[in-house]
């Protein structure tokens, strides 16, 4: 593809452009300027001894920690002669098939429209405004009338696209060969298998200690707890992003989980930061989408139902209603393969200077998605700081659990990745489900999209969400619903109906996620 | 004209680059002889040659893949007698990892001149030999194939432009002599980067002393109560650099507003 050296100096370039007009670039020069006044800085050697002083002084790791933040969001920069859908998705069938699901749903949406007459963005009038401003931080207590409104789509509707997309150019035959696929997934991506999962997934050894396993009563904390404690307060001293990625492999002692994270996602909540949010909010205040009836819908069916996130009802709603004004999130429409919806102002049809983007952020709220922004509550409560993080873990692996694209960690490879995984070493299991009629993917599907949100228990939940973030793929979501229905084997291996064995699987909450996987990967005889 | 192996219109040519003219014949299944019904080999050969028998030298060939795993490039170039003949310059080299799977399958490749095995100057025709052993895909080619000659350097335009500047040291008031005003580095052309993703990183020119659009000596004898040229250019250079600055700084950074004028009243989503 390209070769090293100008793949290095393209990916060189492409970080300087971005890093020149942030705050970061600035604040840096601030620094450098206020630094000429000290006595060590000296005219001959000004370069150096600048550098010497950004190093000294924290700056530099500041700004290393930006350049990965980069590294890790951005894919590696295409060829030269490649077009821009193809950093979005290199398979042309794939960007057709997002092109009509996207299609799909903003037909949905216009229908919806149309049926309660109801605009999709208007502005919202002064004694509205002033009303909404008032109980701004008791949102949850608002009965509105959401009976006329459904969610645009559910996971189950995705998975149905998703069964019925195909290569063109692979052989799909009426009679099954070795090269049709068992699972419910017909396209030939590549996946891994369990030998090269347990070289990625090296950390998660059963001789290396891990929050989750080692840190249980049983096992005194001298052995691994104090000392993993220990070396996560460094980091954090250290301030160092990308050591700090490498612990949380580990796993994050809760004390420090918040503050970790916030390193590993570049987040540091500047004043600047606070005042965007600030404006977000503004925007919330004025103008009236329909989009805020959806995410109302979802939150009400979804978390508030939930006996661990109902309490955090009204933060949900200052984070959503904010991110769906945020035109920063359209920045990741670059690398991601879907498209924003695009509308005109009313009364200006195909003017292109009048064109807008629909919603401010692109992204359509399907049925589930506060479920992505209620764990983090329970760590950050400071509204601006959650919200900075949600949109961090959105922009760099929600997105890619709802759109159809050929990356290793999208939504397509996980469930390749899945029935792979479960059909090769489970084979007896995997056959006789679908004998029955109950492909397992239907079962672990709606798990992967809501990355186990909502199905199992907060803290586990967010022992695996530290190992999400630590190995920057969302391919432990696949490992993990393949290693929970080897840990339930016995009993599916009984059932005779999809029904009976959705039962079997209904409640995940008694799980312990760590022990799962390490079995999974590590202790199953292949 | 850029040469199209299969459908799909070429991509834009790089900027001052433009490709070699040729004309690629389709790619050709190799067939064995004597069977009543096509096979589906896995080779394919597409031969590629330069209108009028010209001969080129070669500096990138830059195609996009469609399913092929393995590809050998075979050039005809004049040999050591004189007389043309063919030499292999690339062997099976791998653009799909796993050929059973999607990855590589529709990737943009190029190969370079340190990349091949033999020389190639004076090249009269190219092979290029496809492979693909996995019998999954319907169909397989290269496409978007461009061939690049040496010798184009891609103009140094639209690169964000940095400036270094030293103040210049405080000059004694000599009028005698054109002499170099402090050295500051200019990189010329049009300041501000693009979006585009494959901007390369400006080189830094040489340092060249900039000179005082300074009178000739006899004439400053006779104006000394004007300001002196040299200092008056010196400041002016001074704020057009600073200009220059200004105008690169231009911040990544959006300022969030989604709606037009104020107004975010929408009706329906457009399709298109």
């Amino acid at each position: 593809m390209l070769d090293p050296d100008s793949g290095l100096s393209l990916t060189i370039a492409r970080i300087v452009q971005r890093l020149k007009g942030s705050s970061l670039h600035s604040q840096l020069e601030r620094q450098a300027r206020v630094s000429l006044h000290k006595p060590e800085i000296k005219l001959e050697s000004l370069k150096e001894d600048i550098k010497d002083f950004l190093k000294t002084s924290g700056w530099e790791k500041k700004l290393q920690n930006a350049v990965y933040s980069e590294l890790n969001v951005f894919p590696s920069p295409c060829h030269p002669a490649a077009p821009p859908e193809h950093m979005k998705e290199p398979l042309a069938y794939m960007r057709k098939a997002q092109g009509s699901w996207e299609k799909r749903i903003l037909k949905s949406l216009n229908s919806m429209c149309t049926e309660l007459s109801i605009p999709l963005a208007q502005k919202r009038p002064v004694n509205e405004q002033k009303e909404l401003l008032n109980k701004w931080n008791e949102m949850g207590t608002d009965e509105p009338d959401l009976s006329l409104f459904r969610p645009v789509y559910a996971p189950k509707d995705f998975l149905e696209v998703l069964m019925n997309l195909r290569n063109p150019n692979y052989e799909n035959g009426e009679q099954p060969s070795f090269r049709s696929h068992l699972g419910l997934i017909q396209v030939p991506l590549k996946v891994k298998d369990i030998p090269e999962l347990k070289e990625d997934f090296s950390e998660l050894g059963l001789n290396i200690g891990q929050l989750g396993i080692d840190d249980s009563a049983q096992v005194p904390p001298e052995f691994f707890e104090n000392e993993h404690v220990r070396v996560g307060q460094k980091v954090l001293a250290e301030q160092d992003s990308a050591a700090a990625q490498q612990y949380v492999r580990q796993g994050c002692p809760t004390a420090l989980r918040a503050d970790l994270w916030a390193l590993i996602l570049n987040i540091s909540n500047q004043p600047e930061d606070i005042l965007y949010y600030e404006q977000l909010k503004s925007n919330v205040i004025q103008h009236d989408l329909l989009v805020d009836s959806l995410i109302y819908k979802d939150v009400k069916l979804t978390a508030s139902n939930d006996d661990y996130y109902f309490v955090f009802e009204d933060y949900l709603y200052q984070v959503l209603l904010c991110f769906s004004r945020d035109t920063s999130v359209l920045e990741h429409f670059t690398y991601s393969s879907a498209t924003p919806p695009k509308s005109y102002i009313r009364g200006k049809l195909g003017m292109e200077e009048y064109a807008v983007f629909y919603p401010p952020n692109g992204v359509i709220p399907f049925h589930g998605f506060s479920m992505y922004v209620a764990p983090l509550c329970f760590l950050y409560h400071e509204p601006s700081k959650l919200y900075q993080i949600f949109r961090e873990m959105y922009v760099r692996f929600f997105f890619r659990l709802h759109s159809i694209s050929s990356h290793p960690s999208g939504i397509v490879s996980l469930c390749l990745l899945f029935e792979t995984l479960l059909q090769t070493h489970l084979p007896q299991l995997f056959y006789h489900l679908r004998e029955i009629g109950a492909q397992p993917l239907r079962i672990s599907f709606k798990w992967m999209v809501r990355a186990f949100s909502g199905y199992l228990a907060t803290d586990q939940l967010l022992l695996l969400w530290d190992r999400i973030l630590g190995y920057n793929s969302l391919e432990i979501l696949a490992v993990l619903a393949a290693a929970v229905f080897a840990f339930r084997a016995v009993n599916l291996m009984e059932v005779t109906s999809l029904a009976a064995a959705e039962a079997v699987l209904a409640d995940l909450s008694t799980l312990k996620v760590m022990p799962l996987l390490q079995i999974f990967l590590f202790a199953t005889v292949t | 004209m850029s040469g199209a192996a299969g459908p799909g219109p070429g991509p834009p040519a790089g900027p001052g680059r433009s490709p070699l003219p040729c004309a690629p014949r389709p790619a050709a299944a190799l067939q064995l002889g004597g069977g009543a019904e096509p096979a589906r080999p896995g080779v394919a050969v597409i031969d590629l040659r330069f209108p009028r028998g010209a001969a080129a030298d070669v500096q990138e060939i830059v195609f996009r893949n469609f399913y092929t795993a393995f590809l050998s490039v075979r050039v005809q170039r004049p040999g050591p007698t004189g007389s043309r003949r063919w030499v292999t310059c690339l062997r099976d080299y791998c653009l799909m990892p796993c050929p059973h799977t999607e990855e590589g399958s529709q990737d943009y490749f190029s190969l370079r001149r340190h990349q091949m095995l033999c020389d190639m100057d004076q090249v009269t025709a190219v092979r290029f030999i496809l492979r693909q052993p996995s019998p999954v895909w319907l169909h397989f080619t290269i496409e978007e194939l461009q061939i690049f000659p040496p010798g184009q350097k891609s103009p140094q335009k639209d690169f964000p432009s940095w400036l270094s500047q030293l103040t210049p040291p405080e000059q004694p008031a000599s009028l005698h002599g054109v002499g170099s005003v402090g050295t500051i580095a200019i990189v010329p052309g049009s300041p501000g980067g693009t979006s585009h993703p494959a901007t390369p990183l400006p080189e830094p020119r040489a340092i060249q002393p900039i000179r005082a659009i300074s009178a000739p000596q006899h004439r400053a004898h006779f104006f000394q109560e004007l300001p002196d040229p040299e200092k008056v250019s010196t400041e002016v250079q001074q704020m057009w650099v600073l200009t220059e600055v200004i105008r690169a700084r231009q911040a990544a950074a959006r300022i969030g507003r989604f709606d037009v004028d104020g107004c975010y009243d929408i009706n329906l989503l457009s399709y298109t």
